[in-house]
This record gives structure tokens, sequence and C-alpha cells, in this order.
């Protein structure tokens, strides 16, 4: 944002401002008296056969209320910042406001959320007036990406499954909230041909059906041993630390389908889940975090 | 305010004031029909305004505008935002009534109905009431700074004071319950928006009928100006009899000759009585608000010289020209079938209002989501309004497509009377059943307990191109 404007601006602002309220008087001054129009100038104009205008005088109120727009004019150009780089009397400002009204409702708000902030997650994730609460707050921060419902979308976690990607216990859950998390699939195109990620892509669903082509599964778990296992490990279990997905499962975050997985595997994914910590304040993750961990309490 | 024509002088060069200050005007005060039926206008007006705010209707304030909860209690009825269709409705009518009553009689609202005009007679009754007559009146502004004048001034504004703030406590009673309010003001403990509003609305009910008057007509009401569109030759509107009054002359010249005046004795009571200060004589003028007390004022003249009455009445340019007049023309017609039509329109829809209300609101951020069994699902979160007096369970359904299935973190769907109730739900179908990408669904709501109580919203259910 700029602050202030250079010399020139500045005075560009001012100059014909303070000259045009001046202006503004000086023309309503010069016009109030004059000459009445004569005849003549009333005579052209006739409407509908016998319409004349005529020159009537305007009311006086009419004169002080243009008087009085001028007054308020200067009045609320010394008060707001209006004339260039001069702040006004008031020191008002866009953001003076925004900041005073933040605090104000903070102080009026504020003490709902404390009330729970000391109270442990799992005893506030049965408490129907705080989880009332969480959901008003999920609705209005959480729902954008993992969906009204919380059953996400694709690359944003359902949150009803019990399925989690770095845990699901309630502390961790609000460290999720509050930290955000970076969840990267590397890229293995560059790696792999297609068939070798094809292959892969044929164990890795072996994991849960437990069926696939012999030779091609063969060939997938050798590759797996070589690139997948360090993140997901000897079992597909995935790990919870690195946020690795559990491959045992029928549960994806980004599609199950063999089309799908390939394109995860070959292109890599990158998730991101923003930290609120900052944004939302402790009070309020807290709350969150027992509304989302509720969620997961039920099917 | 008397119109003022530039004179014909030429080229005399005199510098002049082009702003004039205004001239207050001291309407007569006046006797007879018209006068009785604007004071029987005035009192029922008023006494319902007055009134009205005080009456209960089932245990709450038969008439109250909640603005905060948004509720509009109109007697038996609450009112919704969603329901502004019917302000739309009655806004329509009025426009229309005024058009068919201004093409029949014309300024019937200005002279009869209208706040402007109803407050100002009150206060103009009062300024009578302490002030005296017309001529009491100019005499006392005459001898400014006579104890006399102060004393009845401060009287008068004083009285003028109190009947405004009473005006704006009606007021803002209309927005917040009036016994309360009254409760509060008794205990001088009214603050915030309501005592802006209830001093705004005073300040406004003492400027315009003590000091604006007839300016707000002649200068700030539109109305005014183009109710003169709706006139045409047949209209009713006050008119001097210029062929039965002129030439006008006083009661002596008429004595010396009889046959060579008009009726007109140019008492000019008729200007004494108008409220916007002008001659009727003149003719038809846009300042005349046709409040009929020349008419009155005159009549009784004419009964005093034995003259028939109706030297200023209301007539038709037609019958004045000799032509004859018609009541019934096509235009009085069709304002008058469309008025009807619409107050039908009005009365059967208000009848017809549904009291159960849903909005259908569809997850923004994806359009659908694939759930790995196949089955396509989307997320709507529905608003369900109950606008009945009573709390109400529903059931919800969907139908639209074959094998839809409906679900619902929510077992039962139980609404508050008046209140909303926001439900998030899923719809379910499996991709070999999905027929398009975009599909038309329904959802319907029904009471279980009133059957008649159900309404349905269309929404949109949408899949993924299915190529594979």
């Amino acid at each position: 944002m700029i602050d202030t404007m250079s010399n020139f601006w500045h005075w560009f602002v001012i100059i014909p401002t303070v000259l045009g309220l001046i202006g503004c008087y000086w023309l309503l001054k010069a016009n109030s008296t004059g000459v009445a129009a004569d005849q003549e100038a009333a005579e052209d104009h006739v409407w509908d056969e016998d319409l004349r205008e005529y020159n009537n005088p305007l009311p006086k109120w009419w004169y002080n209320l243009f008087v009085i727009t001028i007054v308020f004019g200067a009045i609320y150009l010394a008060l707001y910042p209006g004339l260039g780089n001069f702040k006004g009397l008031l020191n008002w400002s866009q953001l003076s406001q925004y900041n005073e009204e933040v605090a104000s409702a903070e102080a009026g708000y504020g003490p709902l959320y404390e009330k729970y902030s000391s109270t442990k997650l799992t005893e506030l994730a049965t408490d129907p007036e705080a989880l009332k609460t969480g959901k008003r707050l999920f609705s209005t921060y959480c729902t954008t990406c993992h969906g009204s419902d919380a059953r996400g979308a694709k690359g944003f976690p359902n949150l009803h499954d019990g399925e989690w990607l770095y845990g699901g216990e309630p502390e961790t859950i609000k460290a999720t909230v509050i930290g955000g998390r970076a969840g990267v699939m590397p890229a293995w195109g560059a790696v792999m041909d297609d068939d070798m990620l094809k292959a892969v892509v044929e164990y890795v669903q072996s994991l849960h059906t437990n069926e696939g082509d012999a030779e091609k599964l063969a060939l997938g778990k050798e590759k797996y041993g070589l690139f997948c296992v360090a993140c997901h490990g000897p079992d597909g279990a995935g790990n919870k630390a690195l946020g690795a997905p559990d491959l045992t499962n029928n549960i994806w975050l980004y599609g199950g389908s063999d089309r799908v997985l390939l394109e995860t595997l070959k292109l890599g994914r990158n998730g991101k889940m923003p930290a609120h910590g900052d944004f939302l304040g402790e009070d309020k993750v807290h709350l969150l975090a027992a509304y989302v961990y509720s969620l997961s309490q039920q099917p | 305010m008397e119109r003022k024509i530039v004179p014909i002088i030429p080229a005399v060069e005199i510098e002049q004031h082009l702003y004039e200050k205004r001239q207050k005007i001291y309407p007569r005060e006046v006797h007879g029909i018209f006068a009785k039926l604007r004071i029987a206008a005035v009192v029922t007006l008023l006494g319902l305004y007055y009134g009205v705010a005080w009456l209960q209707w089932s245990g709450r304030q038969a008439v109250l505008f909640d603005l905060p909860a948004r509720k509009f209690y109109v007697f038996g009825q609450t009112f919704w935002p969603q329901d502004f269709f019917y302000l739309t409705l009655l806004l329509i009518f009025a426009a229309l009534a005024l058009f068919f009553f201004t093409t029949l009689a014309g300024r019937l609202w200005c002279g009869y109905a209208c706040p402007q005009t109803v407050w100002t007679e009150t206060f103009l009754w009062i300024e009578r009431l302490v002030e005296g007559s017309r001529s009491q009146q100019i005499r006392l502004d005459k001898a400014k700074g006579s104890r006399n004048t102060i004393v009845r001034k401060t009287i008068k504004h004083a009285l003028w004071i109190i009947f405004s703030l009473w005006t704006g406590f009606t007021f803002v009673g209309y927005f917040t319950p009036i016994r309360e309010l009254g409760l509060d003001v008794l205990a001088l403990s009214v603050t915030g928006w309501s005592l802006f509003w209830i001093l705004f609305y005073s300040f406004a009910t003492y400027g315009n009928a003590g000091w604006m008057r007839e300016q707000v007509c002649l200068h700030m009401c539109p109305y005014a100006r183009f109710q003169s569109s709706m006139f045409d030759k047949n209209t009713l509107i006050i008119s001097y009899d210029v062929a039965r009054g002129e030439p006008r002359g006083k009661l002596k010249a008429k004595a010396a000759s009889p046959t060579s005046t008009g009726d007109c004795i140019d008492c000019t009571l008729c200007v004494q009585v108008c409220p916007t200060g002008i001659d009727i004589r003149q003719g038809l003028q846009y300042e005349c608000i046709g409040c009929a007390a020349c008419i009155d004022a005159c009549d009784e003249v004419m009964e005093k010289t034995k003259k028939p009455k109706g030297l200023i009445r209301y007539t038709t340019e037609n019958a004045l020209e000799g032509n004859p007049a018609r009541l019934l023309r096509p235009r009085v017609i069709i304002y008058a079938t469309v008025l009807l039509a619409l107050l039908t329109v009005l009365i059967y829809s208000i009848t017809q209002r549904k009291l159960v209300d849903i909005d259908v609101i569809r997850d923004r951020n994806a359009l659908y989501r694939e759930l790995d069994d196949g089955t396509i699902e989307n997320t709507y979160t529905l608003k369900i309004l109950n606008k009945t007096e009573q709390p109400q369970r529903f059931k919800l359904t969907a139908t639209g497509l074959d094998e839809l299935i409906l679900q619902s973190d929510d077992e039962i769907i139980e609404v508050d009377s008046g209140s909303v109730k926001n439900l998030v739900v899923r719809l379910q179908i499996h991709y070999e059943q999905v027929p398009a990408t975009s599909n038309q669904v329904e959802f319907h709501i029904a009471s279980e307990s009133d059957p008649d109580l159900r309404t349905l919203e269309p929404a949109r259910f949408l899949a993924p191109q299915m190529d594979n």
C-alpha cells in the first residue's frame, strides 16, 4: 500500500480541491443577484400553445442549502484525509477503523471461545454447545475445501472416515490446524517408464485387493521396494510422521482408479493444508479441533 | 406564496437577489362540507397511526416490524424477508390507486390523505388554538418581541414539540415493541438507535408540519409534479367558474350595476384560506393540492350574497367549456380493472402463501465427489424455513433420478416455529445410473403433522463425464 504521494500529486490534489471549493462559493454568490431576465427570453420558451416559462425567484433556503453543502465540504476536508497527504484532524483511516472494529469484535466474542480453551478436546467433543460453535467455525473456515459435510473432495481429505494422513489424535488434529501441512508425493515419471509405473500401480492396487497379474506384480514390487518404501513403508501402511498415506485400504485422497493412480505416480502430488494458528488464534482452533475430532467419532 | 411574474419592463437593469425568503402563509380557518371530510380523514388516519401501534394480537403486538429478527408481524400474518414480493405488489397497488383517483378527481390524495397534509392540518389547528385566527396570527407576528407574542409562540412550539415527540415515539413503536419502549421512555432509559430515531422523526414532523408546510408540496414532492400528467379534460378539478364570476366586483359596484358584474365579489376569502397561498381564480395551478378549502369558503359567501353555490367547485374542464363531461372513460376503466385484478392477486397470493420454504445451496468447491465404490456424490446445504406458529417435524425426500439416495447426518428434521434450520445433505447415485453430467433433481419437504404443509425446490445434480 502506498501511504503517501509525491509532492507533486500532493499539491495536485490540494490546489484544485481548495480552489474548487472557493470557486463554488464564488459562483453561488455571483449568481445570487442579477438582472431578472426580460420578457423576450421568456417568450422564447412556450410549449403546448400557452405554457410559458417565467423567471420565478428560488426559495432562499435553497440558497442556504448550497452554502451548508460548501461548509460541510470544508469541515469534512479538515477532519478526514482528503487533501493530499494531510491526514485529517481525526487521524482516521480505513485501516485504523478496521483495526478498531476487529478489536471490539474480539473483545465481544473472545470470551465465548476462551471459556472452552482449558477444557480437554475429548471432553469438548461431547459437549453439544461447544460442537455447535465448532460447526459454525467449520462452516466459515473449512468448508471451502473439506465441503459443508466435511467429507472432502479430490485432494482434500474426508474428515468423517477415521482415516488420517498425519494422525487422528485430538492433539494431532489441533497441531494440523495450527501449523498446516504440506504433503509432497514426488513425481516418478522421470525415473520410471510407463510400463514400470503401471506395474507399481498394479502392485499398489493389490495391497488391498490381493489380486493382480503375477508378472506385473513382481516388477511392481521390485520398483516399490526401490522408490516407494522409504515413505510408504515395506508393507504399504504409510507413515503418519510424513503424511504418507496408507496404501493398504481403499481410501484415496486423489482417487483410486488405475488411471488416477498412474497420474499420481507419474506427476506427483502437492497437498497443502494452510496454517490457521495465527489467523484464527489458539482458542478458535481448539474448538475447531474438537469439532473435527468429533466428526471422526461418528460414522 | 404568490406567483411572482417577472414584470415586463424592458431594459431597466435592476440588480436584485434571485433567491427569495419564504412568505409565511396564514391559512384562514374554513368551515363546510369539505373541511368536515378532511377533518374526518385526519382523525381517522391519525387515529389509526397512533392507535394501531398499541393493539395486541394473540400475545404480541399486532403490527410490528421486527428488523433485527427480520420478522414482520401484521395481525395474524408473519412476513419474512422472503415475502418482500408482497410489499412490491402492495406498492404497485398503491401507485395504481393514486393514478386511478387522480384521474378521477384530481389530487384527492394530496388534499385529504397525504401525511404532509394530515400533520400540517393538525399543526394548524394547534396554531389556531394558541395564536387565534388568521388576522390575530398576522398581528402577533407583526408585534415581534412583545410579551404576548413570546408567550404564545413558546406555548405553540412546546405543544408542537410534544406532539412531534409522540409521533416519533409511535413511529419507533412500530419497529420495537411499543409497550416496552413506553416504559423505557417513562424511565428515561431510551438509548442508542431508538432514541436517535424517535428524535429524528420528531424533528422531521416538527420541521415538515410546523415550518416547511406547503414548501414540501411545492419544491420537494415528486408526486405533486407528475400528478397533473394524469389529468384529462374529464378529471374533476377544483376550479373557479370564470364565465359566472367575471367581471368580479365589490358588492357596492354590483349594487350600482347588477348586470355588468359577475358573481365574484372579490372578497379574496378563497385566497386567504388557501394553504399553498394561490389564487384559484387564476385557473389550475401546480401549487393546488386539491384541498377544496376555497370551495367551502366561497360557498359560504355565495350563501350570504344569495347567489347559487358553486362559483368555485369540483368540476371538469369539459363542463366548464360547456361540453358533456364523462366520468367513465377508457383510462378510468383500465385503471379500475388493473387495480381490481391486482387486489385479487394480492389477496389470493397472501391466502395461498407457503408457510414452509426450502432453499438449496450447492457446495461451491467441488462439483461432485467420486466415492471409491463408484458412487457419485453431490453435497447441498438446505435451509428449511418454518413460518408457522408451531414447531414442525419434516420429511425430506429427493426425486428426479432413479436410484437416487439421500443421505444426511441429521436423522430428524425438526424446525422451531419461526426459525430456519441448516441441513447438510448428500445425494448419491452410482456412476452407471447417472444419465448426464448435469441433471435436474428436486427436494421435497412435507410436515409430518400437516400434510398440506409441503413444498419443493429444484436443484442440479452434477456428475463427471463418463467416457470409459
